[in-house]
């Protein structure tokens, strides 16, 4: 019988071993990374600080808070040229989240819309939806935009021979003039309480949806859910004593002006229409490898159960793509918001646009870019989060 | 272990352009590309053999490419001039064209040497931009293009209209500033770029289109019936445009500063590309310290005592550069006005060489 021999070596780690073990590597190579990520940094703002001194450039916001003396064409908010530049930047601000939020309804529409239609049996539908997708899809936003613009919104007649559409709605190329609601006083209270009524009566639909499913009773949702809403109204009428809205009619002044209504200005209509026409495209196809990604099964299911095909759509198909279309929808959300920097080539005073003309003004480069990032990232990640949290709700529950 | 070894490596190349401009690894380079060392840029461009000039690029009369390929306008001649009393070469010169936002990001950064492209001289571009402004070459003041049937006669006549503007200029806060002068309601469309400015206006997009008088000019003569456009009788702002270099380097400052000056001083002299050679042998000390016969005043700057003598062989003097680019002979067709001599009732006056 042989006794074994103990190895010394084993109690005593060398670092020679420490070299061998894949476990420290693992370790040693997250660490390496970060430092030399770390190192990256250092010398950049180094650098930028380094050279902005080298210039006799100062770094620091209190710009921010002097006149801008430049004037904005489009503005929601007040705002006159002795304003200072963090106000011209807030008004920018505006106008983007103005084009975005109708922009990401109107494109999810659009692309809903098309993307349905690319899957439709008849074949002329099939088929525009097809031109439509392959060729927005393919021409750069860019080029696009200035196509509405010049070939389109701006080759509409003068205001002199404008199109009189009823309502009275006129367009020419100043613009697009629409009947539009004018909130008075007391508005606020009105906003707040239907506000407060819808949320109320979505609460509402949900609790009878669910009486429905528990004990098999007639949900009458919509009229349960009319409730809250109508209390709502009642609740504000008897506040305020009179409804605060009034509708202002576009009224043409003299030759050129039209006063009254909503204005939708050409650059606003341009940028708006491009990024909606570009982005559906985008959704559209989404929308479609959603659909196709439902198994066939559930149609024949669903079409089993005697229910017509666009029930089927609505209630079963749908649904289940949605967990496959809100993944890369987020994606096209985020592309439209941060594409509607494009504004700048076609005049749309948007927060890059009012901030880079602070920064030519001010010569604040470092500071104004940075503004920029940090606006564009903060209405990405919002954007991001809501999504993230709608996906939740439709992603399938393991329990 | 190949996953590890490749990032590394990817994040050293990622690193080693970085630290290229650092002061950390370079500290002397890095002095000199900073622009705090003085007559690092005059050394450079000697060194280099060539100057590197920002223009504008498509503005008639001042800087525009030729259907050969030739640069040409008085922003252009300014800088083939510094290069002909550098180089005795007025062609060793790199045009870049700059937009108006670009220009003096690009200049700070150090790409280009000087900056000649129809730039107002303003005291905020002169005190916090990190600029230093050469003496103007072209005396400007804000002006206002509308259609000659619209019956607009002055600014008042823009109340309610819109009015097409370039951003990234002084424009568009002196057109702010004088209506709110005059109270008038205006819609301001601002585009980047100045075709695009010009295409909304010519579209119909806006009735006026303001920018410097020369511009809209230059401008007229590229719209299809420049006989429909008319500018209004208003001057409303004060346009020195002069070119610029970076600050901190007062040898280079001056260089550009007395190359211009001298192209001044030769009209005032009248000495011209044609006649300069007659004034070899001139007995008069005021050009014989030009022209760099007597006298070391080109030593003092760092280039040779003939500098201006070679600019203006190669360029010609002020009034020859701005007949070439602007005068009656050209499409432009300018009146001197203000660009004219101080001697002729004019504001351009140069120091003396002495």
């Amino acid at each position: 019988m042989t006794t074994q021999r103990p190895r010394v070596t084993r109690n005593t780690p060398k670092f020679k071993d420490l070299l061998r073990d894949t476990r420290f590597w693992r370790v040693a190579g997250q660490v390496i990374a970060v430092l030399l990520f770390l190192l990256l940094v250092i010398l950049v703002v180094d650098n930028v600080i380094y050279n902005l001194r080298a210039l006799g450039i100062q770094l620091g916001f209190g710009f921010l808070g002097s006149q801008a003396s430049f004037d904005i064409g489009e503005t929601l908010i007040s705002y006159n040229p002795a304003d200072s530049y963090g106000r011209a930047i807030l008004v920018g601000l505006v106008n983007s989240l103005r084009v975005i939020v109708v922009g990401l309804v109107l494109a999810t529409i659009l692309g809903l819309v098309a993307g349905i239609a690319r899957l439709s049996n008849n074949w002329l539908v099939r088929q525009l939806a097809l031109v439509y997708v392959e060729t927005i899809r393919n021409i750069p936003l860019l080029l696009q935009l200035f196509f509405w613009y010049f070939a389109f919104f701006l080759q509409l007649p003068n205001v002199a021979n404008q199109i009189t559409l009823p309502g009275p709605t006129y367009l020419s190329s100043r613009g697009l003039y629409l009947p539009w609601i004018q909130g008075g006083t007391g508005a606020g209270v009105w906003l707040l309480l239907l506000a407060l009524g819808i949320a109320g009566a979505i609460a509402v639909w949900r609790w009878r949806t669910q009486v429905m499913q528990e004990r098999g009773v007639r949900g009458n949702q919509m009229l349960w859910a009319l409730a809250p809403i109508v209390v709502a109204i009642a609740l504000a009428y008897i506040i305020n004593g009179a409804i605060p809205f009034s509708i202002t009619l576009p009224q043409i002044v003299d030759t050129e002006q039209i006063e009254g209504g909503l204005r939708l200005s050409p650059e606003f209509g341009t940028l708006l229409l491009g990024l909606v026409v570009y982005t559906g495209s985008f959704i559209a196809e989404i929308v479609r490898a959603g659909i196709q990604a439902v198994p066939q099964g559930q149609w024949e299911a669903a079409r089993a159960l005697g229910l017509k095909s666009g029930r089927i759509m609505q209630s079963v198909v749908l649904p289940q793509a949605l967990r496959v279309i809100i993944p890369p929808l987020t994606s096209q959300y985020l592309n439209l918001a941060k594409n509607s920097s494009l504004a700048i080539a076609i005049g749309f005073p948007d927060v890059y646009f009012v901030a880079s003309t602070t920064f030519n003004q001010t010569g604040r480069a470092v500071e104004v870019m940075f503004l920029i990032m940090i606006t564009y990232l903060t209405i990405s990640l919002i954007i991001s989060l809501a999504m993230n949290l709608f996906n939740r709700t439709v992603q399938f529950k393991e329990r | 272990m190949l996953k590890w070894s490749s990032l590394l490596l990817s994040a050293a190349l990622l690193a080693a352009p970085l630290s290229g401009c650092s002061r950390f690894l370079y500290p002397q380079l890095s002095a000199q590309e900073g622009g705090a060392a003085s007559g690092a840029v005059l050394n450079r461009v000697k060194t280099r053999g060539r100057l590197s000039c920002g223009v504008s690029g498509n503005l008639p009369g001042f800087s525009y490419v030729t259907q050969q390929g030739e640069y040409n306008g008085l922003d252009v001649d300014i800088c083939r001039a510094i290069a002909a009393a550098m180089f005795d070469d007025p062609q060793a010169v790199d045009f870049r064209n700059l937009n108006a936002k670009e220009r003096f990001t690009a200049l700070q950064a150090g790409e280009i040497d000087v900056l000649s492209r129809n730039t107002t001289w303003t005291i905020s571009r002169d005190t916090s931009t990190g600029l230093e402004f050469a003496p103007t070459v072209f005396y400007d003041g804000q002006g206002m293009m509308v259609k000659q049937d619209s019956g607009i006669k002055d600014l008042k006549g823009l109340q309610g209209r819109s009015v097409c503007v370039q951003t990234g200029t002084s424009t568009e806060q002196n057109l702010s500033d004088q209506m709110r002068k005059l109270g008038v309601k205006y819609t301001p469309i601002v585009f980047e770029d100045d075709k695009a400015t010009f295409a909304a206006y010519q579209q119909g997009r806006c009735e006026g289109v303001t920018s410097d008088r020369s511009q809209l000019v230059a401008q007229r003569s590229a719209l299809p019936n420049p006989d429909e456009h008319v500018l209004l009788e208003i001057v409303m702002s004060k346009e020195p445009l002069a070119p610029a270099v970076r600050n901190n380097d007062p040898q280079w400052y001056d260089t550009v500063k007395w190359v211009i000056f001298g192209l001044i001083e030769a009209e005032e002299l009248g000495i011209t590309s044609q006649n300069i050679d007659s004034f070899a042998n001139s007995e008069d000390p005021v050009v014989r310290r030009l022209l760099g016969t007597e006298g070391d005043l080109g030593q003092g700057l760092g280039l040779t005592n003939d500098f201006i003598a070679r600019a203006i062989r190669e360029v010609g003097n002020y009034g020859e550069i701005y007949n070439r680019n602007l005068g009656p002979d050209t499409q432009l067709n300018l009146p001197r006005g203000q660009n004219e001599l101080w001697t002729d009732g004019g504001l351009h006056y140069a120091p003396p060489f002495r």
